[in-house]
């Protein structure tokens, strides 16, 4: 274990030797925190490592077999999720945890509601509820909004002011930044400077390695259950050493080469003057067998819903969609598999799989139907393709009899595209194709998508990670407001020239 | 594909443990024999016959010779037909995540319309095929109409199927004017009553239901995107099945299979009335509940389904033979729903 010098304030929070254990699987398997007041405190580790458990072990939703939590020093018990609050620990976590039907005030004061003698004091909840929000420059939520009417990054804001709506001391975050532009990455991180000027402790959990530069004091690695680095100062450590302890091995972390198609290769998918009311307009977009096209924009800009709809899965208001010069029927998302798309969702769990079913049934989710023999399944045959497709993407485990709710982020994606293969589509459309997946599936993601493109799919590729598009795609769309604002070689342009032309875009 | 033309060499990466992992978290939940034995669709289904069999000891352990006797048995399963028909179709549409309140309403509507005088002289000139096509008819006219209205018009299905269930009952009373109405068409009462092979003709036709249900939904394309529809309606939309048609569908042969059962009431009764099958929604969702199908979809037994219908008949059956009062029978009843569904839980939770 790689462990830094020892700190000279007294720790605000520790936690030694955790380990927690489900049915199967030890998820903790002696695992070491150490929280100082007033910093910012990186949890880094792939999927799977044990973040998310640790942090539930903190917030008094699992209950640890083995081990101690110390706050100030005193060992103390967290037995629910109000001890934790008592103690002073509030937690935001990655799956949006508010209220739909409720206000947005209402949300922030869910479960400590300002009462008195049971009659609740809702101004006075209204009030601090504005004070809090406009702390987070997010003036423009007003208390008295359903959270059901806010977007994914609002909910996220609001999850955010109920944190910091309790007196905390140590306050967690679970990828706060996922589903926030990089404008609203910035207000955050304008808060957690704040707060942790104030002597507040902040837990950081995130993928992105360049927002823990920006804005992490300390570093704790954590792989398979186990602390395999404590303490380490960001300014000090380098990247490779961080996805060294990660992965336990060194991986480069590079883009499969580029290799664009001649001009003379046929135009597999036609996008013509394609709008959703409200959302974008005006979008034409052609895609060649073997290129891959990014959709490069920030979160709201339409990118998603430019895929859905080319997929079917919206119905266009306006222009038409065509693959190998046919034209899709406007709505249908039947008629775009018939053709040919497929489509890898942003929300995998949410709109790709069926958790509880085995991994082959996933896989030919698409295409059972063909399998069939006058409506009677052949199972043989489904597990027999969908084999050959996890196996050819190297899916790991290779078995596909397993729920597919067992497999990681970044095979759950390859069983995803394992599901277009089967099915033999000539577009590809993924959207956050590396979202939730780790540092080390990653690159093999990439390489995926570059393989498949050069037998020939034509690829169309939204992320809201600027490099992930410009590295993976041949072509990029930029996308500001809903409009194509900028297209080109994805070689000429960089991340600075990205954003530029999405900010001028809003201006315009 | 292989390997190595993935591979282009930068973007090469050593395996990742995770695999590792996972197996050996599948390896340590086999371990345990007890916790094996009972997870998977096979060991839920084998406490649903330890339950039975249970009952059935204290059947004959109370009522001897009267209850383990081959015409109790006969008796069990004839109670027990009506129910499992139609909460074979139940089963679907829970399995979809959805619920058809309207089942015992249809089913009386079904009744008493192909009971009714004109419907009758009919049969009597044209067969006793008049009636079953008009009990049918209107089972699945009364199912396509819940389909339609929570597919296509975005309504929840308990209150499309609530205002089925008060709209079917309306109608029957209406048809049948709260009179019970005989059924006298001897085609009729010939093709359905009796015995065939010692079993009645009823209890053949739950066979018939049950193993067609089983195919359907366990080896067929239709089976399959229950399934799907159920455990995540968004993934199966975007995958290209066309969920909204398949709800449609799977509501018209929930109706189907209480129009078949309204054929047999008719066959066990001989009368089209329009109170047939009150209630008859709250045993049926017992039923496939307690079967092991999930409320929330995405996962559905047949064998679970026959199973739960056979445990409250014959539970009805042990209360009868004892003289048990009916009160202290739902009370019973009420029990097994909680302590199954616990059960179930504490089941599933270990088995993931």
């Amino acid at each position: 274990m790689v462990n830094a010098d020892p700190p000279v304030t007294v720790p605000l929070l520790q936690m030694q030797g955790i380990v927690k254990e489900f049915p199967g699987a030890r998820a903790l398997d002696g695992v070491d925190l150490e929280i100082l007041p007033g910093e910012v405190h990186c949890l880094l580790g792939q999927n799977g490592a044990g973040k998310s458990t640790l942090i539930k072990v903190l917030a008094g939703a699992h209950q640890p077999d083995e081990g101690q939590i110390l706050l100030d020093g005193e060992p103390i018990s967290i037995s629910d999720p109000v001890a934790s609050l008592r103690h002073g620990v509030a937690t935001m976590y990655q799956e949006l945890d508010v209220v739909d039907g409720l206000t947005v005030a209402e949300n922030v004061y869910l479960g400590h509601e300002l009462a008195t003698l049971g009659f609740s004091q809702r101004r006075e909840a209204v009030r601090r509820t504005r004070e809090i929000l406009r702390r987070l420059g997010h003036s423009e939520i007003t208390p008295g909004m359903e959270v059901g009417r806010l977007s994914a990054a609002g909910k996220q804001i609001v999850s955010m002011a109920r944190a910091l709506s309790h007196d905390a001391r140590v306050i967690v975050m679970d990828e706060p930044s996922a589903v926030l532009d990089s404008e609203e990455v910035g207000n955050l991180f304008r808060v957690v400077k704040e707060l942790t000027a104030a002597g507040v402790a902040v837990v950081y959990i995130s993928h992105r390695l360049e927002e823990i530069r920006e804005i992490g004091d300390r570093i704790t690695v954590l792989k398979d259950g186990r602390t395999v680095g404590q303490n380490l100062p960001v300014s000090e450590t380098p990247t490779a050493q961080l996805i060294t302890l990660m992965t336990g091995r060194s991986v480069e972390y590079v883009f499969p080469d580029s290799d664009a198609p001649a001009e003379g290769t046929p135009v597999v998918l036609e996008v013509d003057g394609l709008a959703l009311r409200g959302v974008f307009r005006d979008v034409s977009v052609q895609v060649r067998a073997g290129e891959i096209v990014g959709l490069a924009g920030l979160v709201g800009s339409g990118r998603s819903e430019i895929l859905e709809t080319v997929y079917g899965a919206r119905r266009a208001s306006a222009g038409t969609v065509r693959v190998d010069g046919k034209r899709l029927r406007a709505g249908s998302v039947a008629s775009a598999v018939d053709a040919g798309i497929g489509l890898a969702p942003e929300e995998r769990k949410s709109q790709g799989l069926l958790l509880d079913e085995p991994v082959y049934r996933n896989i030919t989710l698409s295409t059972f139907a063909r399998f069939a023999r006058g409506g009677f399944l052949d199972e043989r045959a489904e597990r027999t393709a969908a084999q050959e497709q996890a196996d050819a993407l190297d899916l790991r485990p290779a078995g596909v009899d397993r729920a597919a709710r067992t497999l990681s982020g970044g095979n759950q994606q390859k069983a995803m595209l394992a599901r277009w293969l089967v099915h033999g589509c000539r577009v590809l459309l993924l959207d956050e194709p590396t979202r939730g997946v780790d540092v080390g599936a990653r690159a093999e993601i990439y390489a995926l998508v570059r393989a498949l493109a050069d037998q020939g799919a034509a690829v169309l590729v939204v992320s809201s990670e600027i490099p992930e598009v410009l590295g993976l795609a041949d072509r990029v769309l930029v996308i500001s407001e809903g409009r194509v604002v900028h297209e080109g070689p994805a070689v000429s342009i960089d991340e600075h020239g990205v954003l530029d032309l999405v900010m001028e875009g809003s201006v315009a | 594909m292989s390997e190595q033309e993935v591979g282009d060499p930068r973007a090469a990466v050593a395996p990742s443990d995770e695999s590792a992992r996972v197996e050996k978290a599948g390896a340590s939940a086999g371990s345990s024999r007890g916790r094996h034995l009972f997870s998977g669709s096979a060991g839920r289904n084998l406490g649903l016959v330890v339950a039975l069999l249970l009952l059935c000891v204290v059947g004959f352990a109370t009522a001897g010779e009267r209850f383990a006797s081959v015409s109790n048995l006969m008796t069990i399963l004839s109670l027990g037909s009506v129910l499992g028909v139609v909460s074979i179709g139940m089963t679907f549409v829970i399995t979809t995540g959805g619920i058809d309140l309207s089942v015992g309403s249809v089913l009386g509507l079904a009744s008493v319309w192909a009971s009714t005088l004109a419907t009758q002289q009919m049969a009597d000139q044209y067969g006793w095929i008049v009636m079953v096509v008009c009990a049918l008819a209107v089972g699945l006219a009364a199912g396509v109409i819940n389909g339609v209205i929570i597919a296509y018009g975005n309504v929840v299905a308990f209150i499309a199927t609530l205002a089925m269930l008060v709209a079917a009952r309306g109608l029957a009373e209406l048809i049948a004017q709260r009179r019970t109405q005989i059924v006298d068409v001897a085609s009729f009462n010939d093709t359905f009553k009796g015995n065939l092979v010692g079993v009645p003709k009823i209890v053949w036709i739950f066979a018939l239901v049950a193993v067609a249900g089983w195919f359907l939904l366990n080896r067929t394309t239709f089976g399959r995107r229950t399934v799907a529809v159920g455990g995540n309606r968004e993934a199966a939309r975007l995958a290209g099945i066309n969920v909204k048609r398949h709800l449609v569908y799977v509501y018209a042969l929930s109706g189907l299979t209480a129009g078949i059962a309204a054929v047999m009431i008719l066959a066990r009764t001989s009368a089209g009335s329009s109170t047939n099958g009150t209630l008859l929604e709250l045993d049926v969702i017992a039923a496939v509940v307690v079967g092991g199908t999930l409320l929330a979809g995405g996962r559905g037994t047949i064998v679970g389904t026959v199973l739960g219908v056979l445990i409250f008949t014959t539970l009805t059956n042990v209360f009868i033979l004892n003289n048990l009062d009916s009160s202290v029978q739902q009370i019973a009843k009420g029990a097994i729903i909680v302590v199954a569904v616990l059960l179930q839980q504490r089941l599933a939770r270990r088995s993931t």
